[in-house]
C-alpha cells in the first residue's frame, strides 16, 4: 500500500512527465532515484589535518585515530645534524568520533612538553542537489597546557612563582571549506589563539590568524596539500615570529594516511605553529616532517 | 484525477524503493561486508521486464573509513553515483505459477560506468499484487574497471559475492 501511495505522490510531484511515459520502466526508476540520492559531499580532505592545522573532516562515530606527528630540525642545520634529522619533535594523539558530528582528542607534543585536549564539531556539511549548501563548516576548540619549565631568569622568578594558569593557551577556530571538484578543495579557517602568559609586557595575549589551506588530488590515493597561516595583527609581536607556511603530500593506504610535510615551523599544536613560528622559508629554515594516521574501529555501527 | 494513474500503474508495475542488496568480500586477511537497504526496482509482470537501480553512497559498511574508500577510490560514486540492471526474465510464463521457483534474468549490468551483459539465476515467488525476488551471484571488480592497488590486493577478494533480496509490490 505504501508503495502505491509513493507512486501516487510521485505522480503529483512530477505531473505529466511520468504519466506520459508510464510504460517505460527506466523512467519510473529515474523518478524514484531522484527521491533518495545522498547529496552530502564527502572526503573534502583525506585526514582531520590539512598539514599542521585541522581540516573540516572529523572522525566518524566509533572510530579511533592514532596519530604520530614528527617534525625534524631545519634542513639548513648542516651535515653535522644530518640536515635536521637529529633534532626531532614528536606528537602523539588519540582522537575519537563520539558521534558523526562530534569528535574529541588528546595530544602530547614534545614541543614545550605540551598536552592538548580538543573538541571539533561538524556544524554544516556541503550538499548538492535540491537542498544544496555550498560549505562544510566545523568548529574547533582546544586547551593546551605547557608542562615544560619556564626558562630560569633570576632567583625571584623560579617556576614556583608562576601560577598553573600561566601554562595554558586556548584555541578557537572556525573551519570553512568548499570542495570545488573531486580534485580540488579549499579551506579558510579564521583562528584565535589566546596565551594566558606571554614573554614581553606589551606583547598581545591574543593572536588572530586567517588560515588558508587546500588540496589538489593527484591520484585517487595521493594529493598535494598547502597551508598558510598569516597573522592578522602583528603589532607588539616580537619580530622573530613569522607566519607558518607548509606544503605536503598525502598518501593513503587503506587504514593509514601518511602526510609528508615541508614547513617553517616545528610546532604541531595551534599555539605553537600559529603564534610561535620562527623559521623563514627564504633562509632555508625548512623542517621536513610527517604525520601518520592509523584508524581503528572501536564501536561497530 | 490524482488516484487514477496510480491505480492503473499499480496494476501493471510492481515496485520497491526498499530492496536489499548486500555484498561480501572474504579473504584470509579481511572480511568486508556492505548493505544497501534502499534499492529501487521496477518490474513489469506482463513482459517480465525488470529495472534495478542502487545508489552507491547508500551502501553502508561496518567501518566508516571503508565506506569512504569504497566511494572515493573504488566505485568513484561522485562520477558514477549508481549501479543499474536493465533486463528481463528469460521465461516470463513462470510468473503464472504462484510458488517459489527458479528462473533466470538476462540484461545489462552497469557498475562504475561500465556496462556488461549479465545473466544470473534468481528465485522468484509471484503472488497476488507482489513478487519476492532473491538472487546470489558473483561480480569481479576488474570486469567493471574497478582498480584494486597491489597494496590491498590481499584484503579484497577477486570475486565479490552479491546477495539480492527484494519484495516488489
Amino acid at each position: 500500500m505504501s508503495h502505491k501511495y509513493k507512486i501516487c505522490s510521485l505522480l503529483v510531484f512530477f505531473g505529466t512527465g511520468i504519466y506520459a511515459q508510464s510504460q517505460d520502466l527506466s523512467n519510473i526508476l529515474e523518478q524514484l532515484e531522484s527521491q533518495q540520492e545522498d547529496n552530502t559531499v564527502t572526503a573534502t580532505f583525506k585526514a582531520t589535518r590539512i598539514l599542521n592545522g585541522h581540516s573540516i573532516e572529523r572522525m566518524p562515530q566509533g572510530q579511533l585515530d592514532f596519530r604520530i606527528h614528527h617534525r625534524f630540525g631545519t634542513l639548513n642545520s648542516g651535515a653535522y645534524n644530518l640536515w635536521g634529522i637529529d633534532a626531532a619533535q614528536t606528537q602523539f594523539s588519540l582522537e575519537y568520533g563520539i558521534t558523526d558530528w562530534w569528535m574529541t582528542g588528546v595530544e602530547r607534543s614534545s614541543y614545550e612538553k605540551t598536552y592538548e585536549g580538543f573538541f571539533k564539531f561538524s556544524l554544516f556539511r556541503q550538499k548538492t542537489g535540491n537542498a544544496s549548501f555550498p560549505l562544510s563548516i566545523s568548529y574547533l576548540t582546544a586547551i593546551t597546557i605547557r608542562t615544560q619549565d619556564f626558562p630560569y631568569i633570576d632567583s625571584l622568578q623560579n617556576n614556583d612563582n608562576y601560577p598553573f594558569s600561566a601554562r595554558l593557551a586556548y584555541v578557537h577556530q572556525l573551519l570553512i571549506a568548499h570542495k570545488f571538484s573531486n580534485r580540488f578543495s579549499l579551506q579558510i579557517s579564521p583562528v584565535l589563539v589566546h596565551y594566558n602568559m606571554v614573554t614581553l609586557a606589551n606583547e598581545p595575549n591574543n593572536i588572530f590568524a586567517l588560515g588558508l589551506g587546500g588540496r589538489i588530488k593527484l591520484t585517487s590515493r595521493t594529493s598535494f596539500n598547502f597551508e598558510y597561516y598569516p597573522r592578522l595583527k602583528t603589532k607588539g609581536i616580537p619580530s622573530e615570529y613569522t607566519d607558518a607556511f607548509s606544503i605536503g603530500f598525502d598518501i593513503e593506504t587503506g587504514g593509514h594516511v601518511f602526510q609528508l610535510i615541508l614547513t617553517n615551523t616545528q610546532g604541531m599544536t595551534e599555539k605553537d605553529f600559529i603564534g610561535r613560528t620562527t623559521g623563514k622559508w627564504n633562509k632555508g629554515d625548512i623542517h621536513f616532517g610527517f604525520n601518520i594516521s592509523r584508524v581503528f574501529n572501536i564501536n561497530r555501527r | 484525477m490524482l488516484t487514477m494513474p496510480a491505480i492503473s500503474l499499480g496494476a501493471q508495475k510492481l515496485i520497491t524503493t526498499e530492496g536489499n542488496i548486500s555484498f561480501f568480500s572474504s579473504t584470509p586477511f579481511e572480511d568486508i561486508k556492505a548493505e544497501n537497504k534502499k534499492v529501487i526496482a521496477v518490474f513489469d509482470p506482463q513482459t517480465g521486464e525488470v529495472a534495478v537501480s542502487c545508489i552507491m553512497k547508500l551502501f553502508h559498511f561496518e567501518r566508516a573509513l571503508m565506506e569512504e574508500h569504497f566511494n572515493e577510490n573504488y566505485v568513484e560514486s561522485d562520477k558514477f553515483p549508481k549501479a543499474t540492471f536493465k533486463g528481463k526474465i528469460v521465461n516470463p510464463e513462470v510468473l503464472s505459477n504462484k510458488t517459489e521457483q527458479e528462473t533466470e534474468v538476462e540484461g545489462t549490468m552497469t557498475i562504475h560506468g561500465v556496462s556488461q551483459l549479465f545473466r544470473t539465476k534468481i528465485r522468484i515467488t509471484p503472488s497476488v499484487g507482489q513478487v519476492i525476488v532473491k538472487a546470489e551471484f558473483e561480480i569481479s571488480p576488474t570486469d567493471y574497471n574497478i582498480q584494486i592497488p597491489q597494496i590491498v590486493r590481499t584484503k579484497i577478494a577477486e570475486k565479490i559475492l552479491v546477495k539480492v533480496n527484494m519484495v516488489l509490490k
